[in-house]
């Protein structure tokens, strides 16, 4: 499990995140089955295609939103999830 | 591939057959993944080496399922049809070693269910992270054998004891799932998820189908992607409409209040029990023929192992099985 704090990440290799022309969305594909990525999961998981921290991840993001109020908890929050859910991975060095 | 993935296709399974047995197979999953394609092998392991298994990761495969007929040598060698057990472990357990995530399929029969703690313990030594124990369906080999090969309720609460008992002891990464026979159950399943809902399948020669075995069901026309496109075949085309949806029923379930549930259950095998494709499934305890399942399971269970051998699964009785069925 990644630890939040000391544990830079990046989205699961073997999952696939695109956006689909047919669907006019973002999914976010795994073996035999897909999820329908929210506009808010879409901003979070493209900036984790590379390794990246979670501090370095919610200043990124509160630059390009200076007004979300609860930004980094609700970041903190979605990587819970996106972990649980292994679309994201421990980045090894 | 290029129409399938302006259709909104984003899932494609290489199966077979052994798909692997075509020389542009590696090719093909290249091609598959730069369209956007997740991209499936659904293969028997028997073709696969290093070279391959780096091969179809260079390409960009992401997922593989691997069968396994037997949990130990004979078992396998048995229902597989060939020697191949130590050669799937291997290959197996290279793919997991290579990163890729596998699924581990073992096929379950009255004659290898007692296998499955040893089948889960096999799949947790070689570090599988998903495994299903599926029921065989009976279509072709397995309706042909479905007396010796249908295992007895009281055999199936006990292969699903055991995987629960497994799954409590071991709460490791693995994920294991238990597929009972549809013979058991009161309602039918979804055609391929619904007929014209979910799967398309192509095949080598191009023939367009709504699910792996519709061919078995006799007086369909198949139509073909030389001659027309993806997207027509699948609006428009008979085939596609002719079990869509609930408008074609008969009942009982046309006036069923269940029929958006299961839209009357599988279409192959109505036409394989009842000879009807238009028939409810027989699975259906409300299916007039419901009686072909009763009699099916327990003809199973009076048969005597001596009665009649059991038809093996090798090439040449393949070849048989597929003229017996062309003539019946
Ligand atoms: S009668 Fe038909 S629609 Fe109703 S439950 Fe049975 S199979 Fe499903």
């Amino acid at each position: 499990m990644i630890d939040f704090d000391t544990n830079k990440f990046h989205v699961n290799p073997n999952y696939r995140l695109q956006f689909e022309e047919a669907q006019q969305c973002h999914v976010l594909l795994y073996p035999e089955g897909l999820v329908k990525l929210s506009d808010t999961a879409v901003e979070i998981l493209t900036r984790c295609q590379k390794p990246i921290h979670k501090l370095t991840l919610i200043e990124d993001l509160q630059r390009d939103y200076p007004d979300a109020e609860t930004l980094a908890s609700d970041v903190s929050e979605f990587l819970e999830h996106a972990a649980k859910e292994s679309w994201l991975v421990i980045a090894e060095d | 591939m290029k129409e399938a993935r302006k259709l909104g296709a984003v899932q494609i399974g290489f199966s077979g057959g052994e798909p692997l047995v075509r020389k542009d197979c590696v090719e093909l999953i290249g091609t598959a993944n730069d369209l956007g394609f997740y991209c499936n092998l659904i293969t028997s392991a028997l073709p696969l080496t290093e070279k391959k298994i780096e091969e179809c990761k260079e390409a960009g495969i992401k997922h593989i399922q691997i069968s396994f007929q037997g949990s130990d040598k004979k078992t396998n060698a048995k229902f597989g049809g060939t020697d191949s057990f130590e050669h799937k472990l291997a290959m197996t357990k290279a793919v997991i070693d290579h990163e890729i995530p596998l699924g581990l399929n073992f096929v379950l029969h009255r004659q290898n269910i007692h296998q499955v703690t040893d089948f889960l313990m096999m799949a947790e030594n070689l570090g599988a992270e998903f495994v299903e124990l599926a029921n065989t369906q009976y279509y072709a080999w397995a309706l042909h054998n479905r007396d010796k090969l249908l295992p007895s309720q009281q055999q199936l609460v006990e292969a699903e004891n055991a995987t629960n008992r497994f799954r409590d002891q071991h709460k490791g990464n693995m994920n294991a799932i238990f597929v009972a026979p549809d013979y058991y159950e009161k309602r039918p399943k979804k055609c391929s998820a619904g007929w014209g809902t979910t799967f398309i399948t192509v095949t080598p020669e191009g023939d367009v189908l709504p699910c792996q075995s519709a061919k078995i069901i006799t007086g369909l026309e198949f139509p073909n992607v030389k001659n027309d496109s993806l997207n027509n075949i699948w609006e428009k085309s008979d085939l596609f409409n002719r079990f869509r949806g609930t408008s074609w029923m008969t009942e009982p379930c046309k006036s069923c209040p269940e029929k958006e549930q299961d839209l009357g259950g599988c279409r192959c095998q109505a036409f394989m029990l009842t000879g009807d494709a238009y028939a409810t499934d027989p699975i259906c305890d409300k299916s007039p023929q419901h009686d072909i399942i009763e009699k099916a399971i327990e003809s199973a269970q009076t048969d005597k192992e001596e009665s009649q051998p059991l038809y093996f699964r090798n090439t040449q009785n393949s070849k048989k099985l597929a003229v017996m069925e062309e003539n019946s």
